[in-house]
């Protein structure tokens, strides 16, 4: 199956070396026999809620990030429209405050973004940086633990009610104090983790894909084909111990 | 001086060079002693700053300038201000201060050291757990270099859009680059910083872009342009992994050079080294002479060799140092590579980097890469999801072992090509010491 990837400003915002996530989906679609087709969206161009079965937006430095905030916020209809129709989503850091109502910086601006995610960030003094550790639920009674990397220095509070990705273990979080982190509604995933995130967490990848496949096949997300990941559960291992470690110092 | 007891106790103690322990004591017991001592210096000082490239061009600038002049350099890469009282502190006799300064520590050390001549080569992303992001640095910069008394010479990189723009306000400016369009990429690398016009924002059209976003940039919309080079590299000749030629226009004249050291990046070290050696009052004549005797900076580049095989260490901290890295292997790729991934805090405790590195033209040839150091399986994983079939990988954590089986698999009489990061190159170097094979740095070359 044909699974289309919309990967909004890949030349903006990629500073968390966000192509990992990307290259991790292609390989883990091709070894199911799917095919990742991603197409790039930048400043200007549309976007067509009904072409994409996943949606992906990174983190981008400050400068970057203010450059594409207000193209970002004008794609909020179809955004919001492809995610109602089930497609799924994926932003990292810059990309997950921004889909969020806004960014509030210390000077008393704000910046509007989508408006997807319930939640509004607002600038913080210090950087929370450091490596995480999260359990997490998006199924009932299938906990499953992430383990990345965050250095951000907004402050994202979700509204109440809503879902965070996950519990912080170890780590800062969504804002260094309620021990949530990230957003999780339906099919989109916003988060601050990084590193990148999907290579040593391969159960989330499947995850994402399940969704996009279920879009794109018009069925219920099913089970994909399990694969070794004896690496990969290495490489978390590894990283879950820094954070045990080292996470959510300042 | 107590302080300088301290540094002779530390290497008899076994603890390792001593490079920063008198100094850290000095800094934390006297800061002020920095001035003090820094305006002993009869020469005064110049200071080196980048993201990459400034332990080597601080080392050839030291080559050039050191043949007529003493100098206090801290040689050893220990650039926070303590490393440099450290140095302060051991070289009594020095004319002149020649030091490379951590991004971070520029503006203290410029407010302290009240400097002749400020070098700026480069800035890339780099370790943003530490530094924050590459804007953050610039912004520090603009205000140290701001607060400069207009004696100072600024010597810049016009290549690097935000470097050469800290030029724009100052009277006396030195700017270098590069002027060869036969080795522009083809294209930006991936994680390009930089590639946004810093007036307008639109993204800038490059005539030739040499090193990451170094180059011959335009902007379309407000024309904000590379600004003309008053010290320029052409003619340049690259050969593999052995070494580069190249000519350096200056308004003194012009000067063949003959550099023992591979790829761009190392012609742009070596421009850089050149200008600030100008800058300072040497011939051309000095700088050939100086460039054509330098080796390599400790760490950077290394040929050790051992039972009939040659190790070549090659050091890689960041995606930009590690692309020209691996672009000097392009044209003949090892057919065994040992990659050394360490996250200690000098390393970068992020190690999301390594996913910014275009490290797939290599993959394609490689015969099979040992990836080692702390964070092994993770370098294995960004290898693997790169394109690199399975059985070409091996995960050994242990430096040591990774180290054996690479020479194991290479031929006798070749080379092992080793990328190791910082803490990984200096446990490489100290298995190597163990075996006499390489000596301390500190018993290295002293001036």
């Amino acid at each position: 199956m044909r699974i289309v990837v919309g990967h909004l400003y890949p030349g903006y915002l990629n500073i968390y070396a966000d192509r990992g996530n990307i290259a991790v989906l292609d390989q883990r679609a091709a070894l199911r026999g799917h095919e990742l087709d991603v197409r790039s969206l930048g400043i200007g161009d549309p976007v067509d809620p009904d072409a994409y079965d996943l949606l992906y937006v990174g983190g981008g430095q400050d400068r970057e990030q203010a450059l594409v905030a207000p193209d970002l916020a004008g794609k909020s209809e179809p955004i919001q429209a492809a995610h109602a129709s089930g497609v799924a989503l994926l932003a990292v850091c810059g990309g997950y405050q921004l889909l969020g109502r806004g960014y509030g910086g210390r000077d008393g601006s704000f910046m509007p973004g989508v408006g997807l995610f319930p939640h509004e960030t607002v600038a913080g003094v210090t950087r929370m940086i450091g490596d995480v550790l999260l359990e997490c639920e998006l199924d009932p009674g299938e906990k499953h633990q992430l383990a990345g990397f965050e250095n951000h220095a907004g402050r994202t509070l979700l509204d109440p009610g809503a879902a965070p990705l996950g519990r912080v273990m170890f780590g800062f979080g969504n804002d260094g104090e309620s021990g949530l982190e990230g957003c999780r509604l339906g099919r989109a995933i916003g988060t601050y983790l990084h590193g990148p995130l999907l290579p040593r967490n391969p159960w989330l990848a499947d995850w994402l894909l399940a969704q996009a496949l279920a879009h794109a096949s018009g069925t219920d997300p099913q089970p994909l084909e399990p694969l070794p990941n004896t690496l990969e559960a290495e490489a978390f291992r590894i990283a879950a111990g820094r954070a045990r470690k080292r996470g959510g110092r300042r | 001086m107590a302080a300088r007891g301290v540094g002779a106790l530390s290497r008899v103690a076994g603890r390792g060079g001593g490079t920063t322990l008198p100094g850290k004591l000095l800094w934390k017991l006297d800061p002020g002693s920095v001035d003090a001592l820094g305006a002993r210096l009869q020469q005064g000082s110049a200071l080196v700053s980048a993201t990459n490239g400034k332990t080597t061009t601080t080392a050839m600038a030291a080559r050039i300038l050191g043949a007529n002049t003493r100098l206090a350099w801290n040689q050893s890469g220990a650039n926070l201000l303590s490393g440099i009282a450290s140095e302060l502190v051991s070289a009594r006799r020095a004319e002149l201060g020649l030091f490379e300064v951590d991004e971070g520590a520029l503006p203290e050390a410029t407010a302290r050291l009240n400097p002749r001549v400020v070098a700026l080569s480069n800035l890339f992303r780099d370790q943003l757990d530490r530094y924050g992001e590459l804007e953050l640095v610039a912004e520090r910069w603009r205000e140290a270099i701001g607060a400069l008394p207009d004696e100072t010479t600024l010597v810049v990189n016009a290549d690097d859009p935000v470097v050469a723009s800290l030029a724009d306000a100052r009277p006396h400016t030195l700017r270098f680059g590069l002027d060869d369009p036969r080795h522009a990429r083809p294209a930006l690398q991936h994680a390009a910083d930089s590639k946004y016009c810093i007036r307008c924002g639109t993204p800038y059209e490059y005539a030739a872009a040499y090193v990451g976003h170094l180059g011959d940039y335009r902007c379309p919309a407000c024309e904000h342009a590379r600004p003309s080079l008053d010290i320029a590299a052409r003619e340049i000749e690259l050969r593999g992994l052995v070494a580069s030629r190249f000519r350096i226009d200056a308004p003194a004249g012009a000067v063949d050079v003959e550099l023992a050291l591979p790829g761009l990046y190392n012609v742009y070290n070596a421009t850089a080294a050149a200008s600030l050696s100008l800058a300072l009052g040497a011939s051309l004549s000095d700088v050939q002479a100086g460039l054509e005797a330098f080796s390599a900076a400790f760490g950077r580049f290394e040929r050790i060799p051992t039972g009939g095989k040659t190790v070549v260490v090659l050091l890689v901290k960041n995606p930009a140092g590690a692309n020209e890295v691996l672009r000097t292997l392009e044209t003949g790729v090892p057919p065994v590579l040992v990659l050394a991934l360490n996250d200690a805090i000098a390393d970068g405790q992020d190690v999301s980097w390594i996913w910014d590195v275009d490290f797939e033209p290599i993959l394609e040839h490689v015969g099979r890469v040992v990836v080692s150091g702390e964070r092994a399986a993770e370098l294995g994983l960004r290898l693997l999801y790169g394109g690199l079939p399975d059985e070409r990988l091996e995960v050994e954590p242990s430096l040591e072992r990774a180290l054996d089986r690479g020479l194991a698999l290479v031929d006798v009489g070749t080379e092992l090509v080793v990328l190791p990061t910082y803490t990984a190159m200096l446990a490489l170097r100290e298995i190597l010491s163990t075996r006499g094979l390489v000596r301390p740095y500190w018993e290295g070359e002293r001036r």
